[in-house]
């Protein structure tokens, strides 16, 4: 046939193929979601939300400690894992030097490959037995070291691919070089690293391994940040391994609640660095 | 120092500034050296974290290492009574579960970024780029329950006896349905990796500066074609990028793997038959690891894990690189 | 203009989110509660949330917040001091004893059933000995229709097809609890594998936790695994009645359970530390253990020592009304007067903490 009418053909099928690829990604997380929330839907109600775990068999009860522990973890997160990530990114997209970014993000991409559960050993060594106790800091610090890899992989690819152009742009006009980075750079790539640290957020949002030895679960309100908290990912364990069926409807409520609450953290993040779009498009 | 990055790709012309530039005081220079000390204390931080872990586990198996040595890379028996350690089986599995799971999410995610950075319609791209970044959120334990529920079963009734009674010529699909086993973990793997390889594609396209896209259409390329010249090669060290994080993830995911693995320290060639991998028996076993060499010898596969994920790690760089030429002057 | 309006929002909303982190950091109101970590088993969990719940309205001065992260994990928070007391299924071993910093005692609770479950076709009632179900498991018997199987079970019919065996893939105190019983039944079990809460299996498949054991027994079927009483029931798998020690065939009742116990009370050693796998007695059901509470002798500080001593009295007598509800056997009476003695033991700089009663 033509040659024309070949890439034509060709060209069909693969947009037909990566479009058939965005359904079949998207196909798991409708069957689990529907699977979650057919199994657990029934057990969400005001109580689930206001309330706080209850003994087996009694009616009502819910995971309020939990919701507000996770999202206190994941702030304390935050605080340790975005700046190392997003300036260790920085880093490796804009250094000359030949030989040490190389191994920086060696190490960040193993870093990535450790099982959350070492890293919740090494948070236990570092921060629980020198205080002697387990605490909301120790989880924060476990799950900060998680995020790390994430954010900084990705914040690097995206600075990277900031064109040049306009980092000229900004040197010609006599900024001083931290400001081209932050105020241009930076700015540039904001809606990219956002997307990065989300996804670093869900990430750490449904770990449970590490938390096992550092934050420890709580079944009340937590008093201060040295002490156990509950959180989310903790208490859907506790409750999915348990023989009850009442617990297991709690526990996959659980897990919708956690994932809504990924989604709606996304959504806020991403209207409040709306602003300046990707100017490239 | 930090400096100017001469831009890789669509700067043909990329000649970097020139050192007097810098020397030039543009205003104060201490804006430049505070931010400057600030990032290397962010990778000085970071640079410890790692010792720290690593020498956390060095030090923790020392005492498996000097007992067993290299034999415990090659043993094949896993016997916690009468203290006989050996990881071949774990290393097997760790390698299997996530060569089968990448296997199936590099192209399936890297196919969905390519749809929504540039095929898909404009009104559907925020709500399935959120619906996939959503996947990412699952708890772990959840993948694993909804594994044994729902994936196995599946598997067990429909799956594995129609690939057995079509390519059952093949060692890789002989052996009987269990439904659990290296192939229910290799897709359970694949799910929870693909959001972050789709994710991260994604915005490595759409950052993609449009004057590439432009000048292929302008010789007359087809949107595919704009896609694979342009706009991959561009993008590619990104992608790579993307999917080394994602293998990073499989390579130590433990919950979901688990509890659809089958949890038998054995290598078998069949993708039917159970298996173990080294992240799953480290999280089966430490919390009740009762004598110090058991302990230790857990953390020794701990360490193992790390030797393999810095191999495998190092082994992609290669291929890439050798694939991939010096066309964009990958810095890798 | 729309860039301000943003900044404002955005402003608007980091001042929220900051001054709502710091008001949740913030010590939360009605602090006079002590507050008592535990942590270990994860079997007693629902049974210890239900005790530590009903155990404010007795005393509302503390708060017990206990975690299931395993027996092991148990025994090693309470010896590094990170927690004021521990739980395990399976005894303390003298190593891990001496390696505690001071003396600490086991305290038994409740008493727990390991059952045989399995997945046949109309679900019969199924007897076994412990030396078939030994063999079983070390793969000797790789079939349902196997004579001896078939022996002890006339009147039902058996399909011919193979067992597949399901067992704990992670450590576990119900693990120990079945390994030690088939360990003290079969020689060749105890020679070839032994007992450890993880073994090397000769055979079988590994599911993670209780929970994974039932889901891949009820969702195969010819499956055929070992898992905590309660977790049987709650899935509505049958239970296999086991031969014991004196003969008969026992089927797996809290009942039943308790009997092992009381069985066990007159030869009980002074520490506790039991195996009342295989126990003697008519109705005892050979595979029950106890599960313990790990406390230290002498208390660290006063206050904690007295809530826990407290405590401990509670659960011991009004605190053995709840565990039947949720499918735990009590202590049966004589063992209740042991660990009476063995609570008043403890102490804080070497006064008892419990007054005599």
């Amino acid at each position: 046939m033509k040659p024309l009418q070949k890439r034509v053909i060709v060209n069909r099928l693969m947009n037909f193929l990566a479009g058939a690829a965005a359904l079949l990604v998207i196909l798991p997380l409708v069957l689990i979601f529907g699977f979650l929330v057919y199994q657990g839907g029934s057990s969400l109600n005001l109580a689930f939300f206001t309330q706080m775990p209850k003994p087996v068999g009694e009616a009502g009860g819910g995971m309020a400690n939990a919701i507000v522990g996770t999202l206190i973890l994941i702030a304390l997160a935050c605080c340790v894992g975005l700046p190392i990530g997003i300036l260790g990114g920085l880093y490796l997209a804009e250094s000359r030097d030949p030989r040490l970014p190389w191994v920086v993000r060696f190490l960040a991409d193993v870093l990535n490959g450790v099982p959350s559960i070492v890293i919740g050993i090494f948070a236990y060594t570092l921060v629980v037995l020198p205080m002697k106790r387990f605490s909301a800091l120790a989880g924060g610090v476990a799950l900060g070291v998680i995020m790390i890899p994430i954010v900084l992989r990705t914040t690097e690819e995206i600075v990277r691919l900031v064109p040049a152009s306009l980092r000229e742009a900004g040197l010609a006009l006599g900024l001083q070089n931290w400001k081209v980075t932050v105020r241009i750079v930076l700015v540039t790539a904001r809606a990219g690293i956002v997307t990065g640290v989300m996804v670093a957020i869900a990430r750490i949002a449904g770990e449970t391994a590490p938390l096992l030895f550092t934050a420890f679960g709580n079944r009340f309100w937590h008093s201060r940040l040295d002490q156990p908290i509950a959180a989310l990912a903790l208490q859907v364990f506790a409750y999915a391994i348990s023989p009850f069926d009442d617990w297991h409807r709690q526990a996959w409520a659980g897990a919708l609640v956690l994932i809504s609450m990924v989604f709606l953290v996304s959504l806020a993040a991403r209207l409040a660095t709306r602003g300046l779009q990707r100017q490239t498009r | 120092m930090i400096g100017v990055d001469a831009g890789r790709g669509g700067r043909a012309q990329g000649a970097p500034l020139p050192r007097a530039f810098f020397l030039t005081p543009r205003g104060s220079l201490w804006g430049d050296r505070i931010f400057q000390g600030v990032v290397y204390a962010a990778v000085g931080l970071f640079a410890l974290v790692m010792t720290g872990i690593v020498l956390a586990l060095v030090v923790e198996s020392m005492p498996a290492i000097r007992r067993f040595g290299l034999s415990f890379v090659t043993g094949q028996e896993w016997d916690p009574v009468k203290e006989a350690f050996g990881a071949l089986p774990f290393i097997y599995g760790t390698l299997l579960s996530s060569l089968v799971g990448m296997f199936i999410a590099v192209p399936l995610g890297i196919g969905a970024a390519i749809y929504l950075a540039e095929l898909a319609p404009f009104w559907a791209r925020a709500p399935i780029g959120f619906l996939i970044e959503l996947l990412a959120a699952v708890p772990s334990v959840v993948y694993g329950l909804w594994g044994i529920f729902v994936l196995a079963p599946f598997l067990r009734s429909w799956v594995e006896p129609l690939l057995g009674g079509t390519l059952g010529f093949l060692p890789l699909f002989q052996g009987p349905p269990y439904g659990v086993g290296m192939l229910a973990a290799g897709i359970i793997l694949s799910i929870m990796t693909v959001p972050f390889i789709a994710t991260v594609s994604r915005e490595v396209l759409l950052a993609v500066p449009n004057t590439q896209r432009e000048a292929a259409l302008a010789l007359g390329a087809t949107r595919w074609e704009t896609t694979w010249i342009a706009v991959l090669r561009y993008g590619r060290s990104g992608l790579v990028g993307a999917v080394l994080l994602g293998l990073g993830r499989a390579l130590g995911e433990t919950m979901a793997v688990t509890m659809v693995i089958g949890n038998r320290p054995e290598i078998s060639a069949s993708l039917f038959a159970p298996g173990y991998t080294m992240a799953s028996v480290l999280a089966n076993e430490f919390t009740e690891a009762t004598s110090d060499v058991y302990l230790s010898a857990l953390v020794y596969v701990g360490l193992l894990l790390l030797v393999v994920t810095v191999m495998v790690n190092a082994a992609a760089r290669l291929l890439v690189w050798t694939v991939g030429g010096s066309v964009k002057g990958i810095r890798e | 203009m729309k860039q301000s309006m943003a900044t404002v929002l955005r402003t608007i909303g980091l001042v929220l989110a900051v001054s709502w982190l710091g008001v949740a950091a913030l010590p939360a109101a009605g602090l006079a509660q002590t507050l008592m970590n535990g942590a270990g088993a994860t079997f007693p969990y629902p049974l210890y949330s239900k005790w530590f719940d009903e155990y404010t309205k007795v005393d509302p001065s503390v708060r017990f917040n206990y975690q299931s992260i395993g027996s092991g994990g148990g025994i090693r928070q309470i010896s590094e001091r990170t927690v004021d007391f521990g739980a395990t299924d399976g005894p303390m071993t003298d190593e891990q004893l001496k390696k505690a910093p001071a003396e600490l005692l086991h305290i038994p609770t409740v008493l727990g059933a390991v059952v045989a479950t399995y997945n046949l076709p109309g679900n019969p009632a199924l007897h076994f000995s412990g030396e078939v179900l030994a063999d079983i498991f070390l793969g000797k018997i790789t079939n349902w229709d196997d004579g001896r199987i078939k022996s002890l079970n006339p009147g039902v019919s058996l399909p011919n097809a193979p067992i597949v065996l399901v067992h704990r893939s992670d450590g576990s105190g119900t693990t120990y609890i079945w390994v030690d019983y088939l360990s003290k039944i079969s020689k060749e079990w105890e020679e070839k594998v032994g007992r450890g809460t993880s073994v090397k299996w000769p055979a079988g498949l590994g599911g993670k936790g209780n929970e994974g054991v039932a889901g891949q027994i009820k969702n195969t079927q010819g499956a055929l695994g070992y898992v905590e009483l309660a977790y049987a029931i709650t899935n509505k798998l049958p239970v296999a009645s086991i031969k014991n020690a004196a003969g008969k065939f026992i089927e797996p009742t809290i009942a039943s359970t308790t009997a092992a116990a009381a069985g066990a009370a007159s030869n009980m050693p002074a520490d506790f530390r039991v195996s009342l796998t295989n126990a003697p007695g008519d109705a005892a059901y050979p595979v029950a253990s106890f599960t313990w509470l790990l406390v230290y002798k002498d208390q660290s500080d006063e206050t904690k020592g007295k809530l826990l001593t407290k405590f401990l009295w509670w659960a011991i007598h009004d605190g053995q009304r709840y565990p039947q509800d949720l499918l735990y056997a009590p202590l049966p009476a004589p063992v209740v007067k042991q660990v009476e003695a063995k609570v008043k033991q403890i102490t804080f700089n070497g006064k008892p903490l419990v007054a005599a009663r």
